[in-house]
C-alpha cells in the first residue's frame, strides 16, 4: 500500500532543544495511524509540521509523493489539541463559516449527522461541554471532505462516555475511507483505533508497527497474578515457569503455557483465590519503552 | 456578529459617545459669556484699554495675512472669539450678533474716547474707533460647544472602535488559537485581514451614523456642508484607523500589551487632535505635531464641513492625508502580519 503522507528525516530545533530529532515514517492510505508518546515527546510538533503549520529545521513531508503545496490545506482536515472556537457565534454559524473556506465542503446536514450536533446546533460555542466541543472540532476537520484527517489528542480531558462516543465517530470517519492520523497518550485508545502505531520519545521514533506485532515482539505469553499465594511455592516449584516475581505482595508468573502452569499450581495446592490473567497491552509496552520514571 | 452579541461592547460603543455629547451640551450650554476672548493678529501689544482687564483673554496669531484673517474672522463669526484686533491693519472686528460685542467695544474705547462709549452710538462699519482703529462688523449665529464637539466625539469613538475592535480582537484570536485554526484552512492572511477590516468598517460606519443621527435629533447640530462630503471623510478616516489597529495587532500575542499599546496610541490623539478643546493658541510645534495624527485630520475636516460648510475641495487636504496614512498603515500591517 502506498503512503498517503510520508515524512523523511524530519528535524525541528528550537533554540536549545531538539523537539523532533530525525523522524521518518509513512502513513498508508486508509489506515488509522497513531503517534504515541508521553507529554513532550514531540508528537504535536511532528503533526504540526505534517499539517504544514510549522516549518521543519530539516527533512521533508511528502503528500502522495510530492512536497506539500498550496492546495494541500484543501485536502486535509485538522483538529488541534488546543483551539479556541470563534466566540459569540453558534455551532451552526461556526460550521457555515468553515464551510465557506473550502472549495468542496461536505453538506452540513451530513456533518451534523455524523458528529451528532443536532441537539446543540443553535448553542453558543462558549457554552459547549468538553465532549460537544470535541465533536464540533471533529466536524470542522471533516468539512473539507478530506483525504486525510489529523487529530491531535482528540480525547484528552473527556469523560469515559464521551471518549467512547468519540471513538465511534473516528471509526465512522475511517470507514468512509479517510486516512486518520492520530496522536494520543491513551494506549487503550491507540490499541482500539489504530492499525499502526509509532511510539515516540525524546523526538525520536522508538518503534513502529501494528499494535499486535509490537506486542508479540516485546512480550511473550501472559501474566498470571496470584494475590493470595504463599511465597513458599517458589522454593519447591520445579515445574513452574522460570519468570516469576513478587510485585506488591502478589505472585506474578509470566507464561506461554497457561495449561501447564495451572496444572502445576493446582498440584502444588497453591491458593488461587482472586487470581487474574493479564495480557500485556500497549500500555505495558509503552512504559517498557519510554520508562516509568517521572520526567522533569 | 460578535459585535452584536457582545452586549457589553455594543452598549459601550453606542451609549458612550451619546453620554459624552449630552454631557458636554449641558456643561457648556452657558457660562462662556463671562470671559471674553480676543484674537490679536500681527505684531505689537494689545490696545492699552483692554490689556489690564482681568476678564479678557488674548489669543495671538503671529501672521496677519488674508488667509489667517479669514480663519480668525470665521471664528469670530461662530462666537468662538469675541473680538478680533488686527494690529497691522489697525482694524478691529466685532460680531453684531454676539451678546458681548457692545460691551467689548465700550471697553476698548473707554480709555480714549468717552463719547463713543454709549451703546448704539456707532453701528456702521468703518467709523473711527479707539486709537485710530477702524471698526468692522460681521454677523453670524453662535456655534454652540456641542456643535463644535460632536465631530470630535464621533471621531474619538471611531478611533476606539477601530483600534480595539480590530487590534485587540486579532490579538485575542492569536492568543487563544482561533488564528492558528484559520491558518490550517485554505484561507489566506490577506482574505482574513480584509474581511476583518471590511466588517469593522461597516460596523463603525453604522454606529457613527446612528450616534450622529440620534444626538442630532435632540440637539439639531449646525450643518453647513454636505452630508456626502462628511460621509466620504468618515469612511476614509475609518479605513485609516482600522489600518492602525491592524498594524498594532500584526504580531502581538499578549492582550495586556495590546491594550497598553492601543492606549498609548489613543491618548495622544484625544489630547492633541482637538477632540474636546481647540489647539489654537498652543505652541506651534504642538499644532504641527498634531497634523501627524489621523484623528486631527478627521476632526478638523468634519468641523470644516459641518460648521463652515466646506466642500469636498476644501477638505481635500485632510482627506488625502488620511488616505495616505491609511495606505501606509495597511501596507505596513500586511508586511508584518503573522498568524502566530
Amino acid at each position: 500500500m502506498s503512503a498517503i503522507i510520508e515524512v523523511r528525516e524530519l528535524r525541528k530545533r528550537y533554540k536549545d532543544v531538539s523537539a523532533v530529532d530525525g523522524v521518518s515514517f509513512g502513513v498508508p492510505e486508509g489506515v488509522c495511524f497513531g503517534l504515541l508518546g508521553p507529554n513532550g515527546a514531540g508528537k504535536t510538533t511532528t503533526i504540526e509540521i505534517m499539517e504544514g503549520l510549522l516549518d521543519p529545521t530539516a527533512g521533508e513531508v511528502l503528500f502522495r509523493g510530492r512536497p506539500i503545496d498550496r492546495r494541500f490545506k484543501e485536502k486535509v482536515g485538522i483538529q488541534f489539541q488546543h483551539t479556541a472556537l470563534p466566540e459569540f457565534i453558534t455551532v451552526n454559524e461556526t460550521l457555515k463559516l468553515f464551510s465557506a473556506f473550502y472549495p468542496h465542503p461536505r453538506p452540513l446536514n451530513d456533518v451534523v449527522d455524523i458528529c451528532a450536533l443536532e441537539e446543540i446546533i443553535d448553542r453558543d460555542n462558549r457554552k459547549l461541554s468538553g465532549g460537544q466541543r470535541q465533536r464540533l472540532l471533529l466536524a470542522l476537520a471533516i468539512i473539507p471532505q478530506p483525504q486525510l484527517v489529523f487529530l491531535d489528542e482528540p480525547t484528552t480531558g473527556l469523560d469515559p462516555q464521551a471518549r467512547r462516543n468519540f471513538w465511534s465517530l473516528i471509526e465512522r470517519v475511517r470507514s468512509e475511507g479517510t486516512t486518520v492520523m492520530l496522536t494520543t497518550h491513551y494506549m487503550d485508545e491507540a490499541q482500539l483505533l489504530c492499525d499502526q502505531v509509532a511510539i515516540m520519545d525524546h523526538g525520536r521514533i522508538l518503534e513502529i508497527d501494528s499494535p499486535q506485532t509490537l506486542l508479540e515482539r516485546h512480550f511473550e505469553g501472559v501474566v498470571v497474578r496470584l494475590p493470595n499465594a504463599d511465597a513458599g511455592v517458589l522454593h519447591n516449584g520445579a515445574r513452574l515457569p522460570a519468570a516469576t516475581k513478587r510485585n506488591n505482595g502478589a505472585l506474578e508468573l509470566t507464561t506461554t503455557q497457561l495449561d501447564d502452569t495451572f496444572r502445576s499450581l493446582l498440584d502444588l495446592g497453591v491458593n488461587l483465590d482472586g487470581f487474574s490473567i493479564h495480557k500485556p497491552n500497549l500500555e505495558d509496552l509503552f512504559i517498557k519503552l519510554t520508562g516509568s520514571t517521572l520526567r522533569v | 456578529m460578535e459585535f452584536l452579541r457582545d452586549r457589553g461592547a455594543l452598549f459601550w460603543n453606542i451609549l458612550f459617545p451619546v453620554v459624552l455629547v449630552v454631557g458636554f451640551a449641558f456643561v457648556f450650554s452657558n457660562g462662556d459669556d463671562s470671559l471674553f476672548t480676543v484674537g490679536l493678529l500681527g505684531d505689537g501689544d494689545a490696545p492699552e484699554s483692554l490689556r489690564e482687564l482681568a476678564g479678557i483673554e488674548f489669543v495671538r496669531y503671529s501672521n496677519s495675512d488674508d488667509a489667517q484673517l479669514e480663519a480668525v474672522t470665521t471664528r469670530l463669526r461662530q462666537h468662538q472669539l469675541d473680538m478680533v484686533i488686527d494690529l497691522d491693519r489697525a482694524e478691529y472686528y466685532l460680531n453684531s450678533e454676539a451678546p458681548g460685542a457692545e460691551m467689548l467695544r465700550r471697553l476698548l474705547h473707554s480709555a480714549h474716547d468717552p463719547s463713543l462709549s454709549e451703546v448704539g452710538a456707532v453701528d456702521a462699519a468703518g467709523v473711527p474707533g479707539a486709537a485710530g482703529f477702524q471698526e468692522r462688523r460681521i454677523t453670524g449665529a453662535a456655534i454652540r460647544y456641542v456643535d463644535w464637539v460632536v465631530p470630535g466625539v464621533i471621531g474619538m469613538n471611531m478611533m476606539f472602535s477601530c483600534l480595539f475592535g480590530v487590534g485587540y480582537v486579532i490579538v485575542r484570536y492569536r492568543k487563544n488559537g482561533v488564528l492558528k485554526r484559520l491558518k490550517a484552512t485554505p484561507v489566506s492572511a490577506f482574505v482574513f485581514v480584509s474581511a476583518q477590516g471590511a466588517s469593522r468598517l461597516v460596523i463603525v460606519l453604522v454606529t457613527s451614523v446612528f450616534v450622529f443621527a440620534g444626538t442630532n435629533a435632540v440637539f439639531r447640530f449646525t450643518m453647513n456642508g454636505s452630508y456626502g462630503t462628511l460621509l466620504l471623510l468618515t469612511v476614509v478616516a475609518i479605513i485609516c484607523m482600522i489600518g492602525i489597529g491592524l498594524l498594532l495587532a500584526g504580531r502581538l500575542k499578549n492582550e495586556e500589551l495590546a491594550d497598553g499599546l492601543i492606549n498609548l496610541v489613543t491618548f495622544p490623539m484625544i489630547i492633541l487632535s482637538g477632540v474636546f478643546f481647540s489647539l489654537e493658541g498652543s505652541p506651534e510645534v504642538l499644532q504641527r505635531a498634531s497634523l501627524a495624527l489621523p484623528l486631527t485630520h478627521y476632526v478638523s475636516g468634519a468641523r470644516a464641513v459641518m460648521l463652515e460648510g466646506a466642500g469636498l475641495g476644501e477638505v481635500l487636504p485632510h482627506t488625502l492625508a488620511l488616505a495616505v496614512m491609511a495606505v501606509v498603515f495597511w501596507l505596513c500591517a500586511a508586511a508584518i502580519f503573522r498568524w502566530e
